[in-house]
């Protein structure tokens, strides 16, 4: 996995609520033979083109400052919907390194972790007011997202602590990957299916 | 002390504690479907990991293949890699594929538990957020994400920390016309779309235990449409009459086991939630929905809400709902026009939907302009309906008869409502584009789809 330690630049505000997966990447970019690194032109694509393919300019991620900015400022429950990790390395393809929002769908929370994309949870008042400081200065205004620390350095300064599992920080500082973790309780793997096959038989086919 | 039916399954699959309240959790039932399936056993593989459990593992294809009758894995010719990928792999490891053009085949939510896979009790997991629709049966089931199923492949466990739990009661009887459709996007109404996130939900009440185990299976799928996870329902001797018998369900002396244990299983009653909720089965109508989340939903016979007399944090996203949708708030919803009916998916397509909404249908012929897909969740629904002539009763009806599938829910085979179309579908999600790049989607039951069919307009089915 991706380590992830510190990022600076700038914020888009994509202030919805309910920012689903089906949103962030169609399912048929999916099914076609697109590798997991070239979804990034399919991320967002039913708002960020028109039906006729071009750009639509009156979408944010279109416009300057904000066409290559590594964080997504969002409102509540961000990801939710379809399981498909398609919408994190979609993300990620996009440049994308971390959203910043009052709270996410549970599985894309547990996708992004995977894939080295840091979800922040912050309460909605400290989101807007991110994305007030951004669009009042546009051009010049950059968040700090600093994992180490656990802190958001607002466009003005201002720092705002999050919390975050300790153990998903030292996976996402180290880039650790879990199925290795894992193999290291191998021995307790056995053990507990050794058991559940005499306690709980006719689960084991 | 005294634990819920969760806590119950939960604390028995801890393998070990990770600290940071985290736990590796055994995974008693590993699903896998066409569009990560192959890929995920092939990445588990490169990675030199081999299948921990391949007999623990079963397959489907479902989302990418073509419903046209007749198909073959290469009507829809973008999702051949990945069917072929999977039957590959599977075939590789020894993991049972329920294939195309095989008994068994189907969403692979209905296939669990139609083959006795989907066990109370158990653990089980797919890379599909509606894998919650297990937990009908007693499982505690979830969705998982890619680089998840492939921890799971390798090692039969996954990385998990205990969610909150959520007890939903639903108090008294079924009003007319009224399904557990309905009262799940009724409860979503009430409770907006992210109120179970970070929840587990039992489904609970004397509403809950009357209903037989298909409905059971509708609740539980659309608990991902409110943010959780995972929702259950206590198993009981509903369930027991359900599972004895089927493929996969143990016989004999191992049934009688597995049935002492599983009466160990249901909340006990003084058991504590960190959240509960009542519905007054009084208060469910049939429902429909009118925007671009489930919980943009109303009671068929209501006006379309208008975002001026709504909550403030929700108006903007009222205002691009309707604007998206093609609807002017005030005006009834009943009798907006439509012009696709889908009949379908893993919520809504085992027999008895077929049947409720075949027994609208029946003696009567969809409107001229409206397009109506009935798509059976499996090979064997399609066969039972075919054998009680339902097949005859849609086809009569100028219904097309597909083949099982995911179909038009998601539109992962091709299969679309076209742009700016309205749509009533018996399936899970009005996302914007979910049924197609501008589609518009309302959800409804099944019964509701077949009478927005007959009417070409959005109806109440109390009325036909």
């Amino acid at each position: 996995m991706d380590k992830f330690t510190k990022v600076t630049g700038v914020a888009t505000p994509l202030m919805r609520q309910n920012v689903d997966t089906d949103l962030i990447i169609r399912i048929e970019r999916l099914v076609d033979n697109v590798t997991k690194e070239g979804l990034g032109p399919y991320c967002f694509e039913q708002i960020r083109f028109k039906p006729d393919g071009s750009e639509d300019p009156d979408c944010i991620f279109n416009q300057e400052p904000y066409r290559d900015a590594p964080i997504i400022l969002s409102r509540e429950n961000f990801g939710c919907g379809s399981s498909r990790e398609g919408a994190v390395w979609a993300l990620k393809g996009m440049g994308i390194k971390t959203v910043i929002a009052p709270y996410f769908g549970d599985i894309f929370n547990n996708n992004c972790f995977q894939n080295g994309i840091l979800p922040v949870a912050l309460p909605i008042h400290e989101v807007e007011q991110l994305a007030d400081e951004m669009k009042a200065s546009p051009g010049n205004a950059r968040i700090t997202v600093d994992l180490e620390n656990c802190q958001v350095i607002s466009p003005t300064g201002r720092t705002i602590p999050f919390q975050i599992d300790a153990r998903r920080q030292h996976a996402m500082l180290n880039g650790l990957d879990d199925i290795a973790q894992t193999m290291s309780a191998k021995d307790k793997i056995e053990a507990w299916q050794a058991a559940d096959k005499s306690a709980r038989p006719w689960v084991w086919l | 002390m005294q634990k819920t039916l969760f806590d119950k399954i939960w604390d028995s699959h801890v393998i070990t504690d990770l600290g940071n309240g985290f736990v590796l959790l055994h995974i008693d039932r590993l699903l896998l479907h066409d569009m990560s399936g192959g890929k995920a056993l092939k990445e588990a593989i490169e990675k030199g990991y081999p299948p921990a459990q391949p007999r623990l593992t079963y397959g489907t294809p479902d989302h990418t293949m073509s419903t046209k009758p007749g198909r073959t894995e290469s009507t829809h010719p973008p999702g051949l890699p990945l069917i072929l990928s999977m039957r590959e792999t599977t075939s590789a490891y020894g993991i049972k594929l329920f294939d195309l053009g095989q008994d068994g085949q189907g969403i692979v939510h209905v296939m669990g538990p139609e083959q006795g896979l989907t066990l109370p009790g158990t653990t089980l997991v797919c890379g599909d957020s509606h894998t919650s629709t297990h937990g009908g049966m007693g499982s505690l089931a979830f969705g998982i994400g890619s680089s998840e199923l492939v921890h799971v492949i390798a090692t039969q466990t996954m990385v998990q920390r205990k969610p909150k739990r959520l007890r939903a009661s639903f108090e008294g009887k079924l009003e007319p016309g009224v399904t557990a459709k309905d009262m799940i996007l009724h409860l979503i109404g009430e409770l907006g779309t992210a109120a179970g996130t970070g929840y587990s939900v039992e489904y609970a009440g004397s509403g809950v235990r009357a209903l037989p185990v298909e409905a059971r299976l509708t609740l539980c799928n659309l608990t991902i449409e409110m943010g959780a996870r995972t929702g259950m329902v206590a198993p009981d001797d509903t369930t027991y009459e359900y599972l004895a018998g089927r493929d996969y369900a143990p016989k004999g002396a191992m049934w009688d086991r597995a049935v002492a244990h599983w009466r160990t299983l249901p909340t006990d009653p003084d058991a504590e939630f960190d959240r509960e909720h009542t519905v007054d089965m009084k208060n469910v109508a049939p429902q429909i929905t009118w925007g671009t989340s489930p919980e943009h939903v109303i009671a068929v016979d209501r006006a379309i809400p208008d975002p001026s007399n709504g909550p403030e944090e929700k108006r903007g996203a009222w205002e691009a709902a309707l604007k998206y949708q093609g609807l002017e708030p005030g005006k009834p919803i009943e009798g907006t026009k439509v012009d696709w009916v889908f009949i379908g998916s893993c919520t809504n397509s085992r027999i008895s939907d077929l049947r409720a909404a075949a027994s609208i249908v029946k003696g009567r012929h969809k409107a001229d302009h409206v397009t109506a897909w009935v798509v059976p969740g499996s090979v064997r629904i399609k066969q039972e309906a075919e054998a009680e002539g339902l097949d005859r009763v849609f086809l009569d009806a100028g219904f097309e008869w597909r083949e099982p599938g995911c179909s038009m829910c998601l539109a992962s085979n091709g299969e679309r409502v076209p742009p700016g179309q309205r749509s009533v579908s018996t399936s899970n999600r009005n996302f914007v584009g979910r049924q197609g790049p501008g589609a518009r989607t309302h959800l409804a039951s099944p019964a509701m789809a077949a009478a927005a069919a007959i009417k070409g307009a959005i109806a109440d089915v109390r009325k036909i």
